[in-house]
């Protein structure tokens, strides 16, 4: 399957370093970023904040039937995270244990391989947690 | 001619990353009717550390590269350079060092690139940023030597051929937790490993590997390093050697007249495998874990192809500063919360199988 490139690209800053946004008004943060805050609407003045890289599984799922490109990986955790900020996360679990997999479990942000457009194609790389 | 370099530079911080999976030597063997025991203890290896499927030398790089940054408590848009020594590099073309250049936050006010020398390559980006950090081309450099070292099926490097890097940022003496007094390399034409280009696996001389490469080019390194810093074996507290297994660094340090315990400490391979282009680094990694202020260490990488880079470090009060070792030693990251699979498993993730 063929990804688009641009959006791979544009994408690195928050896939590589969890670089969202924060409202200068009211101080929220948000992840991924916005252009507009939805509670300070135009009066909110948004910039680029990067997220805490830990935080504690919000809730979590065991992905059996993965999308393509997931397929080799099954079975694998998805959790959202909920950052140190509290802002909450969706990310894919890694190197943890089904019995370190609970709601409240330290996870710390690690790097690697999203996907791939074959063996020929670009690498996506990003964030993705495991459990400290 | 006197070396610009000579002491002025030193290891700020440093970081190491080894994949949680192991597979037993044993296992292999089984797999292709050997004797396990025997295949173990004459590569003086039990188990070797496994990449994930979504693991590669740029993920590698990029996690030990972090803990490094945090050890050295810079700020990273002040490093100049960045350069990534592999022989496993995920793309052909396409740096490795610009993915760990943005995951860093370095970006984009400095240079960077990938190095090549098999096992070296990471012992050489050092040397190189040791002399534009001395001539003052930049503040701190990030040199990394990272693997996911390739095997052929059944060859003798799958039994050793491990994953794993370690990074080091390199800067000024005076704020180093180690510096770094000098360096000396040993380089000739040696055909004893390679990897031809497309070419998926690399080859090697079976035992041509041994006497006119690795132990030529590892113990002249070695001595032409002591007789150009005027030291003896006797001045070192700890020595690090390139590691493809594990007992040439202990017949290494045999022949230069180390005992074994200088050299345990940055020893390895045995628990998880040969890392090539990590494996000198990840060793001494593990040494400026315990290192006390004071300490000397002798460290000597090889490469195949051929050369040895040797480096005089002393470690300084600075190492016993808060924060400034990494929150996990080496030690720990080999064997804390490991996975042991099978060779099924192992050949999944390292995709040997042919439809992967």
């Amino acid at each position: 399957m063929k990804r688009s490139l641009p959006l791979l690209w544009r994408r690195i800053n928050e896939r590589y370093n969890l670089v969202g946004s924060i409202c200068q008004t009211c101080n929220t943060p948000y992840f991924p970023s916005r252009k507009i805050c939805p509670k300070c609407r135009r009066k909110g003045k948004l910039i680029s904040q990067k997220m805490p890289n830990e935080g504690k599984i919000f809730t979590f799922t065991q992905v059996h039937a993965a999308p393509a490109g997931f397929e080799h990986e099954t079975p694998y955790f998805m959790a959202i995270i909920q950052l140190k900020n509290d802002v909450k996360v969706l990310a894919q679990l890694v190197d943890s244990p089904v019995e370190k997999v609970k709601i409240g479990a330290n996870a710390k942000m690690v790097f690697r391989k999203i996907y791939e457009d074959n063996h020929e194609g670009a690498i996506a790389y990003g964030y993705k947690f495991k459990i400290v | 001619m006197e070396n610009s370099y000579k002491s002025k530079t030193g290891i700020i911080g440093y970081g190491a990353s080894i994949p949680h999976m192991r597979i037993k030597v044993e296992e292999i063997a089984r797999v292709w009717g050997k004797d396990g025991l025997r295949a173990s203890s004459g590569l003086g290896i039990k188990e070797k550390a496994v990449a994930c499927i979504d693991e590669d030398s740029a993920t590698f790089a990029v996690e030990s590269s972090r803990i490094a940054i945090e050890s050295s408590g810079i700020d990273p848009s002040k490093i100049g350079a960045i350069y990534v020594g592999s022989e496993s590099k995920p793309y052909a073309v396409k740096p490795t060092a610009s993915i760990v250049v943005d995951a860093v936050s370095a970006t984009p006010h400095m240079t960077a690139a990938d190095f090549e020398f098999a096992c070296k390559a990471g012992t050489a980006a050092i040397q190189t940023c040791m002399g534009m950090v001395a001539s003052k081309m930049i503040e701190y450099g990030l040199a990394v030597g990272s693997d996911t070292a390739q095997g052929k099926p059944s060859d003798a490097l799958e039994y050793s051929a491990g994953g794993g890097a370690a990074a080091y940022i390199i800067g000024p003496a005076e704020q180093s937790i180690a510096i770094i007094n000098d360096t000396y390399s040993f380089t000739t034409d040696t055909p004893d490993f390679w990897r031809r280009q497309h070419a998926e696996f690399p080859e090697h001389a079976g035992r041509f590997t041994a006497e006119p490469a690795y132990f030529r080019h590892v113990i002249s390194a070695a001595k032409g390093l002591l007789e150009k810093t005027g030291t003896t074996v006797e001045d070192y507290d700890y020595a690090v050697f390139h590691q493809p297994n594990g007992k040439f660094p202990l017949r290494a340090a045999k022949i230069l007249g180390f005992p074994e315990s200088k050299i345990s400490q940055g020893l390895l391979t045995p628990m998880i495998g040969n890392t090539y282009s990590a494996a000198s680094m990840i060793g001494l990694a593990s040494v400026l874990d315990v290192a006390k202020p004071g300490s000397r260490i002798l460290c000597v990488s090889y490469g195949s192809g051929a050369g040895s880079d040797a480096f005089s470090i002393t470690v300084t009060d600075k190492i016993l500063e808060k924060n400034r070792r990494p929150l996990e030693s080496v030690m720990t990251l080999a064997k804390k919360d490991v996975e042991y699979i099978d060779y099924a498993i192992y050949a999944k993730h390292r995709r040997k199988i042919k439809s992967l």
